[in-house]
């Protein structure tokens, strides 16, 4: 009706700027919280490609492959889940060694 | 896909997620950045509706937005003295062309890739009424050693934050 | 009566002089009596007919059969599709329609649920309530409203305006949002998704942040410290919901709340006699989950002011008072469908309409609320806290277990059902005595060695108090 139509290359568009900006969050924070929301942001924007490639599959609720992007966006959720609460205890660990978060002042190794 | 509702869904969530992340990188504010990040996920499941994936989208709320944001929250109330300013450290311009390097080199990859997808009629036709009982499964079925070795990751995550923010104490007082 | 010495407190009195129901009806006058005797006998009359053309069959499906609002929608969408309108607009309409009539319902109960709850609460303490304004006190809430609006908002200084902003508006989000997978007759639900068990406790989870940020906003101890409670509780009592609804799960085989339903009328049994564990630690942890008293540690008043909403004042205030209302009765909802077999009354559906049921049983879990509310005290929130890690979560579990193999032997077994349901609700009846006394000795419960045990307050209070003022003692 509006002579468009979302195809997959919608998604995956959305997906890769999803993952540029979660890049930049990642590599360009200083709060170790903040550098965790940018590696949740990537996660989160693999998340929509596997499922719009599972959805927009000519494979997709046949016996061949049924759901199986389905199936691996629920290791990433898990493994995502895991890796924030790994990742936050170790922050809140290093707050109680150094009294801060900071990225760049975490430098021991400098010498 | 070609049903206006469709169309417009997609196109407010889109705008939605990828506004609440240039958000989380401009806010000001660790507190506003997780404010705008729970947004993005919320909008993200909207998309997961929009293909479908009923859910992978209830998913996507209960363990993005309900559980992982309110960890943060609890790293984030932890550690009272470190800085709230989601401040962005010398790399920003290198990370910047980075990012946009990684975005844009896939967004032209996937626009000129001719994908081999399902379009029009057979697209609606080949619409799931329910993904819970095949998602289960396949969880259960084919990829029943993977579903084990996450649980088991889960387990020593579990154990692993325990121990690791665990004070150890003298013996209590008391009773 | 003259005999015996007047009462000397004014409870007491009270006790003495109050009329039981039966007693009111005998005092009325003629001239109230037989109009309303014509009333009641003429509904009666109206009934039976209704009746009659129900077991006639005369309304089965029909746009008019008003015991199923589902059934004018569906029909308004086949009329729409014949008529050549594009299927959005038949979908937007009955999406409004529905939307309007949770919207009316949850503001129906907000302008009236604060009158019933303190009125009720009242009655549990023995004292009159709001009596003042209009019939019975029942413009009172109105006034309140008006009150509340009047008031000015305060931004405290140093507040994070946005943020101080966005969570009364962001926690009435899932108190709306719930009511979407809940059935009120068998088609007659807003949404009826097939994950319906799975997204009630996802968005019961998004409530959490609102509070969080209410209570970090507001640049104020006692907002924080009730802010943080909440969150640790409600992130704990999560865990409880979602074993206890996984049980029921297992169970019906299905996450859809209607099907849930349909299995319960199938069986014609309810799970809260199926799974009485389960039902316990839902309650429970639902009161904590929105904050109500038992629970209500979040905003303990005689501790920490009023907790997260301490710094809020005019409406917003009681937009956070409204939540608590609205979230009680969908909990009440969720519960009643999920283990008191929502709509379904053995039966009787097909006589009364099944959401008038479900509201039935929505009332009297909100009247369970409010008789908690009035009874117990508050709990201390490192109690709160090992009750759910030490003692709901592991009986969970362990229940979890016994249920999926039940739910195995139920759904392969060639037993009738009878055998195999029945057989459940023993084990389970016998299971739960014992593995919640068992459970409570091995952590270390032992009533028998308390120093100061607690006391019924049987003597000081309750029925049987007044029962023994009744009769002069």
């Amino acid at each position: 009706m509006l002579g468009l139509s979302v195809t997959l290359a919608h998604y995956l568009v959305v997906s890769a700027l999803i993952f540029g900006i979660g890049t930049v969050i990642a590599l360009s924070k200083r709060n170790a919280v903040a550098v965790l929301m940018g590696v949740e942001l990537m996660l989160n924007a693999v998340n929509l490609t596997l499922i719009a490639f599972s959805r927009f599959s000519s494979a997709f609720g046949q016996n061949g492959q049924p759901l199986s992007g389905h199936v691996f966006v629920v290791f990433v959720l898990t493994v995502a889940a895991a890796e924030a609460a790994v990742a936050l205890a170790m922050a809140v660990l290093v707050y109680r060694q150094r009294e801060t978060v900071d990225l760049d002042r975490i430098n021991l190794l400098r010498g | 896909m070609e049903s206006p509702g469709i169309i417009i869904a997609f196109w407010v969530l889109a705008a939605v997620t990828v506004g609440g992340c240039l958000m989380v990188l401009v806010a000001r504010n660790l507190l506003h950045a997780l404010v705008f990040l729970v947004l993005a996920f919320l909008g993200m499941a909207g998309l997961f509706v929009t293909l479908s994936a009923d859910f992978i989208a209830v998913a996507q709320i209960l363990i993005y937005a309900g559980s992982i944001a309110v960890l943060m929250v609890f790293a984030i109330m932890l550690t009272p003295l470190a800085a709230r300013d989601n401040a962005n450290s010398l790399y920003l311009l290198p990370a910047l062309a980075a990012g946009l390097g990684i975005a844009g080199l896939v967004s032209v990859v996937a626009v000129i890739t001719p994908w081999s997808e399902l379009k029009g009629d057979a697209l609606g036709q080949s619409d799931p009424v329910t993904t819970v009982s095949a998602i289960g499964d396949l969880l259960l079925g084919r990829y029943v050693l993977p579903f084990e070795v996450a649980s088991i990751l889960l387990f020593f995550a579990l154990l692993g934050a325990i121990v690791l923010v665990h004070e150890r104490r003298g013996p209590r007082e008391g009773s | 009566m003259s005999t015996a010495p007047r009462p000397a407190t004014p409870m007491a009195r009270q006790i003495l002089e109050h009329r039981s129901l039966l007693q009111r009806a005998y005092a009325l006058p003629g001239e109230v009596f037989f109009p309303l005797l014509f009333v009641l006998l003429g509904g009666l009359a109206a009934t039976v007919g209704i009746g009659f053309l129900v077991v006639a069959g005369y309304l089965d499906g029909r746009w008019y059969d008003i015991r199923d609002l589902g059934n004018g929608t569906s029909h308004f969408r086949y009329w729409a599709q014949q008529q050549g309108l594009p299927p959005s607009v038949a979908y937007l309409t009955t999406a409004l329609l529905g939307g309007i009539g949770i919207l009316s319902l949850v503001g129906g109960w907000l302008v009236i649920g604060s009158w019933v709850e303190r009125r009720l609460i009242a009655k549990f303490q023995i004292r009159q309530g709001p009596n003042r304004n209009g019939l019975f006190g029942l413009l009172q809430p109105i006034a309140d409203a008006l009150k509340l609006i009047q008031k000015e908002v305060l931004i405290p200084v140093g507040a994070d305006r946005l943020l101080f902003f966005l969570p009364p508006i962001l926690i009435f989000l899932p108190a709306m949002l719930g009511w979407a997978p809940i059935p009120w007759a068998a088609k007659m639900s807003y949404v009826d998704m097939n994950v319906g068990v799975v997204y009630a406790i996802a968005i019961s989870s998004l409530g959490v942040l609102a509070v969080f940020l209410a209570g970090w906003s507001s640049n104020n101890h006692y907002a924080l410290l009730g802010a943080m409670r909440t969150v640790a509780m409600m992130v704990s009592y999560e865990i409880p919901i979602s074993l206890s609804l996984l049980g029921v799960v297992l169970f019906t085989g299905s996450l859809q709340l209607s099907q849930i339903v349909v299995w319960q009328q199938t069986y014609h049994i309810w799970m809260v006699i199926l799974l009485p564990f389960a039902a316990f630690a839902f309650l429970f942890a639902s009161t904590a989950e929105i904050n109500r008293t038992p629970n209500d540690i979040g905003e303990a008043e005689s501790e920490i002011v009023a907790g997260f909403h301490t710094e809020y004042s005019g409406m917003k205030a009681g937009l956070f008072l409204a939540v608590e209302l609205g979230n009680a009765i969908l909990v009440g909802a969720m519960m009643s469908t999920v283990f008191f077999g929502g709509y379904s009354f053995f039966g009787l559906e097909t006589w009364i309409p099944g959401y008038l049921i479900l509201a039935t049983k929505i009332g009297a879990v909100y009247f369970v609320f409010v008789w908690l509310r009035g009874t117990l005290p508050r709990f201390r929130l490192d109690q709160l806290m090992s009750f759910a890690w030490k003692f709901l979560i592991p009986l969970s579990i362990i229940q979890l277990l016994v249920v999926s193999v039940e739910s195995l032997v139920i759904a392969q077994s060639d037993l009738p059902g009878l055998a195999t349901v029945g057989g459940s609700v023993v084990v389970n009846l016998v299971l739960t005595y014992f593995g919640v006394r068992a459970w409570a000795n091995a952590i270390g419960y032992a009533p028998n060695e308390m120093a100061s045990p607690p006391i019924m307050t049987n003597g000081v209070g309750g029925l049987r108090a007044a029962e023994q003022i009744r009769a002069g003692r």
